[in-house]
């Protein structure tokens, strides 16, 4: 960085911080010496993947390092304040009033013991900010310009109470309560659906755009943190890979990871119609005990396509699997393979038709025994379903690993000596071990990184057009459909909402829910969702 | 999006569905332990029906004749249904009859045996007061020492008394109790090895004697007692909330007393349950070694000489104590349950 | 994608790679890792083992043999002197350990026959049985189980067998709460379902898929019973209604020479003499515990580095 001529505009200054955290009984470095310079009323993207460090980094700029983390090097200027000198009590005094927080995990960070309100103005009224009352009064203003429901009332509820949406911005509020100078927002939206981020991201920039406050904002996705940051610093295993303003780090990568970082978005399968059906799901009822999950569901699946069906959490997807693989049989309707139905219940369904459906889950970790090495784990298919043994059945694993672009050298590793990809990976082979006609993908890429989603992304593709498998992806993103589709199904609340080719879903004219679904999805254009909130209605 | 939109009702109505259901909960957990209540006293009371054929013989002495041996089964109401002797058993023991000891029977027919209550009631109270000293010294103690290693876990000061905790653990109740007769009534007299007191023993001389007796508890209690509390606390502080209290910029004290203490009432209460029915079980073998006359030492006493009402008499206190207990930090629990106190 | 420079290969992405052993090494390994403590433990329990196997070997004298000095000093003929009918102190010490030892062993070994066993199939069906056996646990366990083992022992009787089916059935109620619990945590994982989906029956399922991944909490859980069985039959011995005389047992041996503390003042070792067998079981049960310790750090580790 060079000097900068106006150095009082400087909020917050960071020089060559360092961190390292102790795991597995050794220190290790978590941030690798990092710059960071924010001015006033400036937004900061930090965006990376797991282990970047970008919340370990959010953090240090209170002067705050976790339990096991110790800062081992650098400075922090806040407002000329040393932070890395200053003593707790003072770094106390600037905590919730100057600087404020927003954690990722609403639920799990307010008290479930005190109401809304008071945990609102907690942090004013301990430094008397202003009196109680009036501290409370602008709560109520706060929560209003938040877009809350009752304003007035909600403060007076409990955080179990109210939805994850609304705490979100609860908590906005709570930081914005003080009128702190600057503002941490860690992940704010990353465990909400898309529909609810949209309402919860547009209220934060509102806020934060009234009162002219400095904030930092962490995320791992770049399309959302696009709406918000004046310029974004790309952070990657504890280091800088590149910082630049908003716009121009869209258009303008200057390093190939960060361009990575939306690869999933580049890729796009050119889609094809399919004439045999396959699988077909015809007016299916399911419930869970009284509660009923699906309703009247009619899906049919062309051989050698991949259908995804897309949703938000509750919308019936993964129950919609269930249903296929025999685990929850169905109140009515039936499933039909080949034209032929099967049998509703897992256990009256043959070997054959066993073997004919496979499926590979969302988290890999949990999907393969832990006790069992890479070869026990691919061969159990092949002896239960095809009878090889020996020489045979050894041939045919080392075949199967080179297929997911593995080798034999991973033979004898148990699951916890693969990476995340690579898990994956092997849950992939042990379905194909099976010669599937069908595979279900549910979320399989979700808990990946980007540039992990797509090479396992293009796996799939690959084997699909190898062996002509069919694929039944379940996902709730909209560029893992775009990457690998032909025909899309949209799931609202256990229905089905609309069900066609990838080219007639995703354009007009859409039913609302589809609508409501597709431009909620946050893309790379730092105008997006002002041109999303200037067209929708108020 | 549907959740968003969600009423607020008034808060008239808030406080009656609070109200209810608190309370439905505490009656269904007030139930179910009176339900276990009863199919513990069931099993106790069953118990008499296991003895062997010639159990009478046995209580009798050898020379006692069938008459005699028949008209103690009667007695015994071994004639009648078990269903029947039972309600019988159990309504004369809400009324306070515990029965009739076995012992002081003898072949010729002559009844010496005494009442089961007049021999446990004493002994029930000398036990409580035991149990309430060492409780009135452990459960302070024990949540101090668990409150400041937790607050600064993995220093020297936390590393000293999780080590000193867990060697006491491992170790037998009468271990110690032997060790502090050693050191403080043998080598060093300054506490009487036998606690023996009576009715007439005034306050202060019985403090003095159960000094020994309260003091061997207390180790075995805190070390338990602190651990839990210690794990509690952590796993409590551990919370997100915790972490945003503090960048709120809370002080220590204030996220221990705001933020923590009003979530912690429900896992201390359950550790010092957990704890005092703890030593309501290690008060027996202490009682033995120091020659306590309370209600553990009748029971072994009981239990060697096979007296069996005396046995179920104490068996059937003891359960109940503990169920009480339980039962107290369940409703503790229940009623500092804040998604219990505010629903939705 | 030829803008993308990188190149990128599954099989180079990193993941916790580490060597394969045989099992001997890996043993081998681990026991170079263990902390002062755990090998303090293993010693200890190694001694104790070994003493207990070769008692009939290392004893001086018979395990009830009377010899006409009671009470006889430290020293001499004697080693830790005579009881208080004159039985060689040393000789009940070391013939307690196999006693004492092999009886809790059995205890335990049988609790986990009835609890884990049960507690698997409970986890495992989920219906109406699974009700049943966690109800009657739940009353079980509504009574402090040293008072349940002297209620029960004063109708039994104090022989060997009654002590150690009573508390191994007692205790087995802890051992099926646990098994079922971890056993039902398993059971929902991914690949219990794959499994399923795949057509594998029950037997494959629970030997297979279930207890390879429950066997360390069930491992470390049998070193905490054990320890906890083990004091509860020195209890009751102790209270004298445990194992019964002639058999050397380390509960009755201190009650036995309780007395001779009085006389700490005029004899410091005759007064120590009722504390070497209340020592003898402390040390068994902190060594365990320090094994115990070690291995769930150990395996509860080998969870977490994935």
């Amino acid at each position: 960085m060079t000097i900068e001529p106006n150095r009082k505009d400087i909020l917050l200054e960071m020089r060559d911080v360092r961190i390292d955290g102790f795991s597995d009984e050794r220190w290790h470095k978590i941030i690798k010496g990092v710059d960071l310079t924010l001015r006033r009323g400036e937004i900061v993207g930090l965006i990376g993947e797991s282990g970047a460090g970008k919340s370990t980094l959010g953090k240090a700029a209170m002067g705050y390092t976790q339990p096991g983390c110790k800062l081992v090097g650098g400075s922090i200027l806040f407002d000329g304040i040393d932070l890395v000198k200053a003593s707790d009590a003072d770094k106390r005094k600037l905590w919730g009033t100057r600087i404020a927080y927003v954690a990722q995990s609403a639920a799990a960070s307010f008290n479930p013991a005190h109401r809304l309100i008071d945990q609102t103005v907690e942090a004013a009224t301990r430094r008397k900010i202003r009196p109680d009352a009036e501290s409370r009064a602008d709560a109520v203003e706060l929560f209003r310009a938040l877009q809350l429901p009752n304003p007035e009332t909600i403060g007076g509820r409990y955080p179990h109470q109210v939805s994850g949406g609304q705490l979100q911005r609860v908590m906005t509020a709570m930081a914005m309560s003080p009128r702190p100078d600057l503002i941490i927002f860690d992940e704010p939206t990353t465990a909400l659906d898309v529909t609810t981020q949209v309402e919860v991201l547009s209220a934060m920039r509102n806020i934060v755009e009234e009162f002219h406050t400095a904030a930092i904002y962490i995320t791992h996705d770049l399309a959302v943190v696009a709406q918000m940051a004046d310029f974004i610093k790309v952070l990657r295993f504890g280091e800088e890979v590149e910082e630049a303003p908003t716009r121009q780090m869209l258009t303008h990568p200057e390093k190939p990871y960060t361009k990575s970082l939306w690869s999933v978005r580049a890729l796009e399968k050119p889609e094809v119609k399919g004439e045999d059906i396959v699988l077909s799901i015809d007016h299916v009822d399911a419930a869970y005990g009284p509660l009923k999950v699906l309703h009247d569901v009619t899906i049919s699946i062309p051989r050698g396509r991949t259908v995804a069906v897309v949703g938000e959490s509750g919308s019936g997807k993964s129950t919609t699997a269930r249903v296929i693989t025999g685990l929850l049989p169905p109140t009515a309707g039936a499933v039909s393979f080949n034209g032929k139905p099967l049998p509703a219940a897992l256990k009256d369904r043959s070997k054959d038709q066993l073997q004919r459906i496979q499926m590979i889950y969302q988290r890999a970790d949990t999907a393969m025994n832990p006790r069992q090495t890479v070869y026990e784990i691919i061969a159990r298919p092949l002896e239960f379903y095809l009878g090889l043994k020996g020489k045979a059945q050894e041939a045919r694993v080392i075949d199967l690993l080179k297929m997911i672009e593995l080798d034999e050298s991973f033979m004898d590793r148990l699951p916890s000596e693969l990476s995340g990809g690579q898990k994956q990976r092997i849950c992939i082979a042990r379905a194909l071990a099976a010669n599937p006609d069908v595979i279900i993908c549910d979320e399989v890429t979700s808990a990946l990184d980007q540039i992990v989603q797509e090479g396992i992304l293009k796996l799939l593709l690959r084997l699909q057009k190898e062996f002509n498998i069919t694929y039944l992806f379940i996902t709730h993103d909209i560029a893992t459909v775009k990457a690998i589709s032909d025909e899309i199904v949209v799931m609202y609340r256990g229905k089905v909402v609309e069900q066609g080719l990838k080219s007639e879903i995703l354009a007009p004219p859409f039913p609302d829910y589809t609508q409501l679904l597709l431009s909620s999805v946050p893309e790379m254009d730092p105008d997006w969702l002002t041109n999303l909130l200037a067209a929708r209605p108020a | 999006m549907q959740s968003e939109k969600m009423a607020t009702r008034s808060s008239d109505h808030e406080g009656n569905a609070r109200l209810n259901a608190v309370l439905a909960t505490i009656l269904k957990r007030l139930g179910l332990g009176f339900a276990t209540l009863v199919v513990v006293s069931a099993i106790i009371f069953s118990s008499i029906s296991m003895l062997p054929g010639d159990f009478g013989q046995a209580v009798l002495g050898q020379s006692a004749t069938e008459e005699t041996v028949a008209a103690f089964r009667k007695e015994l109401g071994l004639d009648k249904p078990a269903v029947v002797r039972y309600f019988e058993w159990a309504g004369s023991v809400l009324q306070g009859d515990l029965g009739t000891s076995f012992s002081g029977r003898n072949a010729s027919g002559q009844d010496r045996s005494r009442q089961v209550s007049d021999l446990v009631m004493p002994r029930l109270w000398n036990t409580l007061f035991l149990a309430g000293v060492t409780a009135l010294i452990a459960v302070p103690l024990a949540l101090f020492l668990g409150l400041t290693t937790a607050l600064y876990r993995n220093s020297a000061y936390d590393r000293t008394v999780n080590a000193a905790t867990l060697t006491t653990i491992s170790t037998p109740e009468f271990f110690v109790a032997y060790i502090l007769i050693l050191f403080f009534a043998s080598l060093w007299p300054v506490f009487p090895s036998l606690a023996n007191v009576n009715a007439t023993t005034e306050l202060g001389e019985r403090l003095y004697r159960v000094a020994l007796p309260a003091l061997t508890l207390t180790l075995v209690i805190v070390a338990h007692m602190m651990r839990m509390t210690r794990a509690a606390i952590i796993n409590l502080l551990a919370s997100p909330y915790i972490e945003m209290a503090r960048l709120k910029g809370a002080s220590r004290s204030e996220i221990i007393l705001k933020h923590a203490l009003p979530n912690a009432w429900a896992p201390i209460a359950t550790v010092i349950a957990f704890n005092l029915a703890y030593l309501v079980v290690g008060v027996v073998v202490v009682e033995v070694v120091f020659v306590y006359p309370g209600i553990g030492q009748l029971m072994v006493d009981a239990v060697t000489s096979r007296d069996i009402p005396v046995v179920q008499a104490c068996a059937l206190i003891f359960a109940a104590t503990y169920i009480l207990l339980n039962l107290t930090a369940d409703i503790i629990g229940i009623v500092t349950n804040p998604r219990l106190l505010h629903p939705r | 994608m030829s803008e993308q420079p990188q190149t990128y290969e599954a099989a180079a992405e990193v993941g916790a790679v580490r060597k394969r052993r045989t099992r001997l090494e890996r043993t081998g390994l681990l026991l170079k890792s263990a902390p002062p403590s755990a090998w303090f433990g293993m010693i200890v329990v190694g001694l104790y083992i070994l003493v207990a196997l070769l008692a009939d070997v290392i004893a001086p004298y018979g395990e009830a043999q009377i010899h006409p000095v009671p009470f006889a000093p430290w020293g001499g003929e004697f080693m830790f002197g005579t009881d208080q009918i004159g039985r060689d102190v040393l000789t009940r010490l070391i013939y307690g350990a196999r006693n004492t030892m092999g009886i809790a062993l059995a205890t335990t070994l049988l609790s986990f026959l009835i609890g884990g066993g049960l507690g698997l199939v409970a986890a495992i069906n989920r219906s109406w049985l699974d009700q049943l056996l966690s109800r009657f646990v739940d009353v079980l366990m509504a009574i402090p189980s040293l008072i349940f083992a002297l209620m029960l022992l004063s109708i039994f009787g104090s022989t060997v067998t009654s002590l150690i089916v009573i508390i191994a059935i007692l205790d087995s109620t802890r051992v099926f709460r646990l098994t079922r619990a971890v056993a039902v945590n398993v059971a929902v994982m991914d690949y219990v379902e794959a499994a399923k989906l795949r057509g594998e029956g029950l037997g494959w399922i629970m030997r297979r898929e279930i207890l390879p991944n429950i066997l360390p909490p069930l491992v470390a859980e049998f070193g905490l019973r054990f320890c906890f069985v083990f004091l509860t039959i020195a209890a009751l011995s102790f209270l004298g209604v445990g194992i019964q005389p002639p058999t050397a047992d380390w509960g009755s041996m201190v009650r036995e020479n309780a007395s001779l503390i009085q006389f700490a003042k005029y004899d410091l070792t005759a007064a120590i003499t009722p504390l070497l067998p209340a020592a003898a079981i402390a040390l068994l049960t902190v060594a365990v515990n320090f094994i115990v310790d070690w291995f769930l750090h150990k395996t509860s580790g080998l969870r977490d580095d994935h």
